[in-house]
Formats: C-alpha cells, structure tokens, sequence
C-alpha cells in the first residue's frame, strides 16, 4: 500500500526525524495560512501516488501570496498520469546547497533489508542506476535490526564527504530504519536528503510504501488509504477474497491460482484474443465467491465472453459447478461462458454442468480457443 | 533418487486441527505420506485422521523423530510457528501459509544463519516427490513417479504443466513449488543445483513469472552448470506495469522484471521457453 508524502513525513516527524516546516492544504485559504505562519518562500507539493510529478509540473517554488494564489490554482487543475491534484503539501523552502539519496528497502533476492545511498539525490535512483551506478552504495543489515559498527564506517565514508555530515546521516538513517520495522514498510525512502547552506540537513521527501501482508497489524493504517487511487471494482473484489486487476481486453477471465490466471490471460493473447481482467478466486472452494467474480466481470461492458479455468487441487471443482449453476439461477448472463475444470472432483463437477447443459473443456487451450471465438 | 522429499521423511503438521491443516493432512495420509504427528497448542491429545497431535514441535519431535515440518497455520502465527521448528532441530520446513509479512521472514533468515535448514515458501504448494512423499496442498493422483524435475514459483500453473507431462505419459521425479513472497526460503538456483545431482532427474521444467530477479540469477546458473535438458514457462507476458497480480512478488517494478526480458535472458541460457504449458511434453518426448 502507498501511502501519500505528508503521511509519511509525518511518521518520520514522530521518529524524530528533521523534516521542513509544512502540512497539506486542500484550499488556496488554508495554504495561505500555512505559507503565513511558516514565511516565504514556500514549496507547493501536488500529493499523487505516481511517480515523476516534479516533471509533470507538480511541484512550485513560490515567493509571496499572490504568487501562491495563482499557482495553487493552476496545481489544484492538474492531472498527473491520470489522477488529478487535490491536496497540496506546503512546506518551507530549503536553501539547498546538495541533495543526496537514502533508502530503506527489502531486496529479495539476498532475502535481506538493504539501506540504499547515493550523493546524486534528487534525481530517480532508477536513472542513478542506469547512467552511473558505481554512485549507489549498499550496506546490508544481514538480519540484524541494527547497524553494525564493524562494518558501517565503510559504507558510510563512501557517501558523506566531511564527518559532520556522517554522523547526521547515521542518525537519519537510525532513525529510518524505526521507521521501517516499526510500520513494516516495504520501502522507506528520503529523496533528497537535503544540506543546507547552514550545513543542516533536512529529509525534504518521505516516501513509504508499506507492506500488505503485515497490515492485519496496524489497523490504523486503513484511514491513510486514498480510495482514489483503488480501483472499485478491485477494492470489491479485495473485500470478496479475490484478487482482481482490471484490463484493457474483451475476454473475462475466472481462474484459481495466480500464476495460473496470469498463464491465462497470457494464452488468450497468443490465441488471438485480449484479457478483460485478471482474477484469482484464490484456494479455498466457496461457490459464491464464482458468484461474486461473475458479478464483478459482468459491471465491465467491453466482455464478450468469459473463460472459466479452474486447475482443482484445494479448490474442489464440483463446488466450483455449483458456484456456476447457483450464479445461472441469481443473475442473468449476457454473454457466453466457457467452462474448462481439471482436477480435485472433476468428475463430479462435470456431470452437475452437463445435467443444465453446460459443456466444459479439460485442456486450457481448447477451452481458451472457444472462448476467443465466441468474444470476436 | 529424489529431491527434498523421500520415502523415509517423517512429517508433523503445524496446525493440524485447522480446516486446511486437517483437510490435507487427510490427503497426505492417503497419498501414502508418512505423517507421524500434528502439533497445535492446546490441542495435545487428541487425534486428527488418524495422526496423533502434541503441544509443541519439540514434544511432536521427541516423540516421533519427524524430520519435516509443513505449516498451514494462519499468516499472523507463521514465523513463531517455523521459528518454533528451527528451535526443536527440524531440518525441512514447508510452510504453505499465505500472507505472511515480509519482516517475519527477514526475522526468520537471521535466525536461521548458520543452521542446516531448508525452509520451502512460504505461500507455495508445497513438495512432491510422486509415489514417495507428498508434503503441501497438490493433488497427488495427477503426479506419476518418472525422470522430470519440476520447479515453479506457482501452485496450479505447476499442477497445470504436471499433469500435461502425465497425460503424456512422462513422470516426474520430483516437483518444488518455491511460492509467490519476495522473501522465501529456496530458491530456483538451489532446486536446479540438487536436480542437477539427482540421478533420477533426467530432464527439468522451470516455471516462472514477473517480479523479482529469481529467473535472471537462475538463467546465469543454468548457463554454467545445468547440462540436463531444461524447458521453461514464464506467466504474465499481458501483465499491466505496477500491478500486484495475486502474488505478492508478482509484480513488474522494472524492465528486467518483466515476462519477455526473463524469457529471453533464459533462452539465451540454453532454456527451451514455451508459448503454452501443454508443448513442454513434446519437447521431453525428443530428448529422453
């Protein structure tokens, strides 16, 4: 889950953490409060959940209140990669003087968490990464939650020039690292980390993206979700246990099984179709949840057939019949559907759909050819 | 020969009185699986299917001498129960739990430095090794016993490319389903490295998918090392950028992690990627 730069700049702020003067506005009103209170000039920050907002124009330097009033304006009118501005971050201007890159992060394929710094801040790391990427140091907490003072100065000497600095960004970074375990983030990252000319340092960005699996844990969480940026159909989707992405195509899709349904979607593609979504109905073997999915795929008005692919092994296949038929009885289908079941009780499965006559498939690709044909 | 799993295993299952504990602990048991005891605490006593439950690992252990731990517990207890298998000496634990946060299994892997432990997962299906042993939540007959190793970061995409192989009549020798988290606890190259060992694996299917850089590090691996016949499948080629699909590391943050660039970098190994699951067969049936 994403979550927006003054949310998380306020969680740094309770770690501790040196953060500029600012909060969010909605209102030029309330901006002008906020820009009087912390003095010009200020930053007006668009709040999105996207990438690369400053080169879409989303972040304003302003020196007075006029000038606020009619940037605000303009920021509050503008669409960034599909979603538009509506609050605003003001904070106090920094007199920077260097930036630099700090992250916290999980990197899984050395099943470790890795702290991430570059002296070229205030730039994408991807970009680092790609144009000079000797200038990204890494130091590996190698299932420590702590920082290892053995090896630390290594990393560290590597990223700050003058000791000063070294032992603010220790700090920072300690300071990060609470912010991470304690709020089970996925990433945490300062971009830039910012020196003053008063050689003070300042986190000018928070980003955090947080971890799913450990949310059960904060469920103060559930209010810093922009329900904007989710879409309906798969927020539903989510409250029913499924797992649902919309797609451009016109062939929906049911299947049990992620790497199952992503292989399906794919297969329609190769087949000469396009998928309409992806959708797990997940392990367990409830038939209403096939009740549910066909709802959900249904409210999208480009399908033209559905493929039902369910490879049974939790999932038995005969609960999956009566999910099929139970939904036939409660809901009217404008469009056909195609059946293919393998697996756990496929026998029975198949004899309760032949007895209303619905035909099924047992291998993947006939069942995805006629579903193809049927959508053209 | 066979990989992971063998004849002699001796398995406890952690939370076997659950609704999934208890369902597969049936199926394993009738798979022929030697499943020698369940723990949940509190629970001590009682019988499920047949398999006698204890209180802890460390009771189940003693008195059973089981050497294989699978977990099905829910997701909030799974690092307490796998550090609880690591605590008692266990040296395979499966752990089939979905959803476990990503910080528990950091915990985990400091835990286990230095330890002889495998753990398999979490979020994965499991291990079979057909005819043998079958520890995880596959249905069992579609397996047949027979000289294919079979790898995968997916349950039913796995249970998909293993019964085309049994329609052809083409075994398998044994079949590791890795799971879908970030962090799990073995990964491609380990399978391939003891597929290449075993003399009974003849040739090896490796399924993959976007997110991650598993199937890069494995494409260099195979490169170098793995001389045995080895076809691939790698799902969510009309995956969106971004978007989690379903598993937690299913994602495409970047272009090395998309489904075209790991089939190539695979191809490129020495791997023969297939379009659709149901060639994988074929191309064995000229190789064996």
């Amino acid at each position: 889950m994403k979550i927006h730069e003054y949310q998380a700049c306020e969680m740094f702020k309770k770690a501790g953490m040196p953060v500029p003067k600012g909060r969010v506005a909605t209102e030029v009103y309330e901006a002008v409060l906020i820009a009087e209170e912390i003095g010009f000039p200020v930053v007006l920050k668009s709040q999105v959940l996207v990438g690369g907002r400053g080169k879409a124009g989303g972040i304003k330097v302003v020196k007075n209140k006029a000038e606020l009033e009619k940037v605000f304006g303009e920021l509050r009118k503008l669409v960034i990669k599909g979603y538009p501005v509506e609050k605003i971050f003001v904070v106090g201007a920094l007199d920077i003087k260097k930036e630099y890159y700090l992250a916290v992060t999980i990197d899984g394929a050395n099943n470790d968490v890795v702290l991430i710094a570059s002296a070229e801040g205030g730039v994408e790391i991807e970009e680092v990464a790609k144009t000079n990427p000797s200038a990204i140091k890494k130091y590996y907490l190698k299932g420590s939650r702590q920082l290892d003072q053995s090896r630390w100065a290594g990393f560290i000497n590597e990223v700050f020039p003058s000791e000063d600095l070294r032992e603010e960004g220790t700090k920072i970074f300690e300071k990060l690292l609470e912010v991470f375990f304690q709020n089970d983030c996925s990433l945490a990252e300062i971009n830039p980390f910012v020196v003053d000319g008063q050689e003070k340092v300042y986190a000018a960005d928070a980003k955090i993206n947080l971890d799913d699996n450990a949310l059960f844990r904060h469920e103060e969480f559930e209010k810093l979700r922009d329900l904007k940026y989710e879409d309906p159909d798969e927020l539903e989707a989510k409250e029913k246990n499924l797992s649902f992405v919309k797609l451009e195509g016109n062939v929906g899709c049911i299947v049990n099984g992620a790497g199952l349904a992503m292989a399906t979607m794919d297969i329609v593609n190769l087949c000469g179709g396009k998928p309409a979504n992806f959708l797990d109905v997940g392990g367990s073997s409830n038939p209403e949840k096939v009740l549910n999915a066909l709802k959900i795929i249904l409210r999208n008005k480009d399908v033209k057939a559905i493929l039902i692919n369910i490879f049974g092994g939790i999932t038995r296949c005969d609960d999956i019949a009566n999910g099929i038929i139970k939904a036939k009885e409660q809901i009217e289908l404008p469009v056909p559907l195609v059946v293919r079941l393998t697996g756990t009780n496929e026998k029975e499965a198949k004899e309760i759909l032949a007895k209303k006559g619905i035909t099924t498939f047992s291998t993947m690709r006939d069942a995805v050819n006629k579903v193809v044909e049927l959508a053209k | 020969m066979s990989i992971i799993l063998n004849e002699n295993s001796k398995v406890i299952v952690q939370g076997i009185t659950g609704r999934d504990g208890s369902f597969h602990t049936k199926q394993m048991v009738e798979y022929g699986t030697k499943v020698v005891g369940g723990v949940t605490p509190g629970k001590g006593g009682q019988e499920v299917h047949g398999v006698p439950v204890y209180n802890s690992v460390a009771e189940a252990k003693k008195q059973t001498q089981a050497n294989v731990a699978v977990i099905y517990v829910p997701a909030k207890f799974a690092k307490a129960a796998i550090l609880e298998d690591i605590d008692a000496g266990i040296e395979l634990i499966i752990c089939i739990t979905e959803g476990v946060p990503v910080i528990d299994m950091v915990d985990v892997q400091s835990v286990m430095k230095g330890k002889n432990i495998r753990i398999v997962g979490p979020n994965c299906p499991g291990v079979i090794s057909p005819g043998k042993c079958k520890v995880g939540i596959m249905p069992g007959h579609i397996h047949k016993p027979g000289p294919i190793g079979v790898v995968s970061r997916s349950g039913t995409l796995t249970y998909e490319v293993v019964y085309n192989l049994t329609l052809n009549n083409i075994g398998q020798s044994s079949c590791v389903g890795l799971g879908g988290d970030p962090i799990i606890g073995t990964r491609f190259i380990d399978v391939l490295e003891m597929f290449m060992k075993d003399d009974e694996t003849k040739g090896i299917v490796m399924v993959g998918e976007i997110g991650g850089e598993d199937e890069q590090r494995a494409a260099e691996y195979i490169k170098k090392e793995v001389t045995k016949p080895i076809v691939g499948f790698i799902a969510g080629r009309t995956a969106p950028p971004g978007k989690r699909m379903g598993h937690a590391g299913a994602i495409i943050s970047s272009g090395d992690s998309t489904a075209e660039a790991k089939r190539e970098i695979l191809k490129s190994s020495g791997v023969q990627v297939v379009d659709i699951p149901d060639e994988i067969p074929a191309i064995f049936k000229n190789k064996l």
